[in-house]
């Protein structure tokens, strides 16, 4: 039972971002330039990301099926390791402007993403909660890295005691399926008798524990409070990164456990009605930016959950795409709130945000990009996302949840479009001065507006790969 | 011998004393003794099931989440030690400045 060198090539971009995280802690006291830290990183994540294509070569089983290397978990492991590369590459400059060590941030930020690779990969409940972990804890203290700033560690504490709340029921409901079907491998759970008290209380439990980490009503508490709490470039990572993998496992559990697909059906509608609704009146009544793409944040991952109850192959397709979409969106959005912040992110009212486009022409329309493709107008990728959503959710005769979703978007516009009509319609303020934006933010900004606009254009390259038999590996 | 049943029902009587108190308990560290009181709970259900089915993994399990709930706990108490100075206090209710 020797691990065969397949193994380690399937898990290959997880030990590559690990390998990384460890390197840049060992050289922490030894390099004094933040660049090398910088470029070190930049470095792990963008060959993890490769890494993933030798792990998509081979595709199969590793550790006696504890993780599975196939199409779905390659799609994820170029996103998160996309999403992890954006980060590290946007958040230099933020580092430098609030003072802030740079090694062990980006270490924290690649030990996440080797957790995040993890539970895309997983297919057996332990060791979707060793990944789950291993990005969560690592989540708790990129939260509260600016130690200084009360709101940051109130923002840690926050996230960790709810985080581990919800990773305790998740557990819990790992032990009740365990001690029903006699297995946590998810193939095995084939077999498994729906009618059972027990086993419907731990799947519950699980969807419960992963309804947290995901943001979805009523488990959606924490997400404003600690979304506005935590540095911008950590908050751009949480909103892309840990919930697409948390989306990851919850989907590979629902299309691979029977049992699953049949209970949760209408949890996920009930759940995704609620998600949309909370998430998009309580960015309605939200003056500070940061916090209204919070919940706006939530209210995706209602759209998401619409997905889901469509119970079909193009629902899959939808949440794969809708995922990559809204990644760009958020990480852009979040990346030009973060720098308009200012020292101690001071500026993050509305109001700052006043005549943006005669100051930054630049910020303000990226900025408007990734709010029109949030709000799923066409020519962005959003607006494919919303499309294909909507036709799994009518495919499925899900009308009611396909009409629901049409209202949410109409809610939504009016929060995206009144932060556009305040940027380009109001005069500047006197005293807003803001610092031109350094290049590696430029690049950022600019690789995700042009993704928004290609994928936006020509969704057929990843709808048509999400929607190929193989994805599961079958 | 116990019959399983018994350990299962503990085991959800801990899990619901722990929820129970995250909910209605005040100071951080007292909140963070229930998560661990609900962790545990898991581990007895984990130990049970697995002496019910005869098979071991479950016992192997549990190491897993012992190893996992020490580095939460490292974590967690210095995110509260972090608190403590901040704030100068411990009870959450005081810990409000993000509301909605």
């Amino acid at each position: 039972m020797f691990p065969l060198r397949e193994d380690f090539l399937r898990v290959l971009p997880e030990l590559v971002f690990c390998a990384g995280g460890t390197l840049l802690m060992f050289l922490q006291p030894f390099v004094r330039s933040r660049q090398a830290f910088s470029s070190l990183a930049l470095l792990a994540s963008a060959a993890a990301t490769l890494s993933a294509g030798f792990a998509a070569l081979t595709p199969g089983t590793a550790f006696g099926g504890l993780i599975r290397a196939d199409g779905f978990s390659f799609f994820f492991h170029l996103l998160i390791g996309l999403v992890v590369f954006l980060v590290v590459l946007g958040s230099s400059s933020y580092l430098e402007r609030e003072r802030l060590a740079p090694a062990e941030f980006y270490a924290l930020v690649l030990f996440a993403a080797a957790g995040m690779g993890v539970l895309a990969s997983a297919q057996e409940l332990l060791t979707a909660f060793i990944g789950l972990e291993m990005s969560s804890i690592s989540s708790y203290i990129l939260a509260g890295y600016r130690r200084d700033a009360i709101k940051s560690s109130e923002s840690a504490m926050k996230y960790f005691l709810l985080g581990s709340f919800a990773t305790a029921f998740f557990l819990y409901g790992i032990a009740l399926v365990y001690g029903k079907t006699g297995t946590t491998v998810l193939t095995q759970m084939g077999s498994a008798d729906v009618s059972d008290t027990v086993l419907k209380l731990g799947l519950a439990l699980i969807l419960v524990g992963l309804g947290f980490k995901v943001a979805a009503a009523p488990f959606q508490v924490w997400t404003p409070d600690v979304y506005e709490g935590a540095p911008t470039p950590v908050t751009a990572l949480f909103s892309a990164g840990p919930k697409a993998a948390a989306f990851a496992l919850l989907l590979r559990i629902f299309v691979m456990v029977p049992a699953a697909t049949q209970l949760w059906f209408w949890a996920f509608w009930l759940l995704a009605v609620l998600t949309m609704f909370t998430g998009n009146l309580g960015a309605l009544v939200q003056s500070n930016v940061k916090r209204m793409l919070a919940y706006s944040s939530i209210a995706h991952a209602g759209y998401l959950l619409v997905a889901f109850a469509a119970r079909s192959e193009i629902g899959v397709a939808a949440i794969l795409f809708y995922l990559l979409a809204y990644a760009l969106a958020k990480l852009g959005a979040f990346t030009v709130v973060g720098h308009l912040g200012g020292g101690g992110e001071k500026h993050l009212d509305l109001e700052d945000y006043a005549g943006l486009a005669q100051r930054q022409p630049f910020a303000a329309a990226a900025l408007s990009v990734f709010l029109l493709s949030l709000l799923g107008l066409p020519v962005t990728a959003g607006f494919f996302g919303k499309f294909y959503i909507f036709k799994a959710a009518l495919h499925s005769h899900l009308i009611w949840l396909a009409v629901l979703m049409g209202l949410n978007s109409v809610i939504g516009a009016y929060y995206y479009l009144r932060l556009i009509v305040v940027m380009y319609m109001r005069e500047p303020r006197e005293e807003a001065a803001c610092a031109p934006f350094p290049a590696a933010v430029s690049m950022v900004l600019t690789i995700c507006v042009l993704g928004t606009l290609y994928f936006g254009l020509f969704p057929n390259h990843v709808i048509s790969f999400a929607l190929s038999p193989g994805l599961f590996g079958r | 011998m116990v019959p399983t049943n018994y350990y299962l029902a503990l085991s959800a009587i801990l899990f619901g004393l722990g929820v129970v108190a995250f909910v209605f308990k005040r100071n951080i560290i007292t909140i963070f003794m229930s998560i661990e009181l609900m962790l545990n709970a898991v581990n007895l259900a984990f130990v049970a099931f697995s002496q019910a089915l005869g098979k071991l993994d479950g016992q192997v399990f549990v190491l897993f989440v012992i190893v996992v709930a020490a580095a939460e706990a490292a974590v967690g108490l210095g995110i509260i030690i972090l608190i403590a100075r901040n704030r100068q206090s411990l009870n959450v209710e005081r810990v409000n400045l993000l509301k909605f």
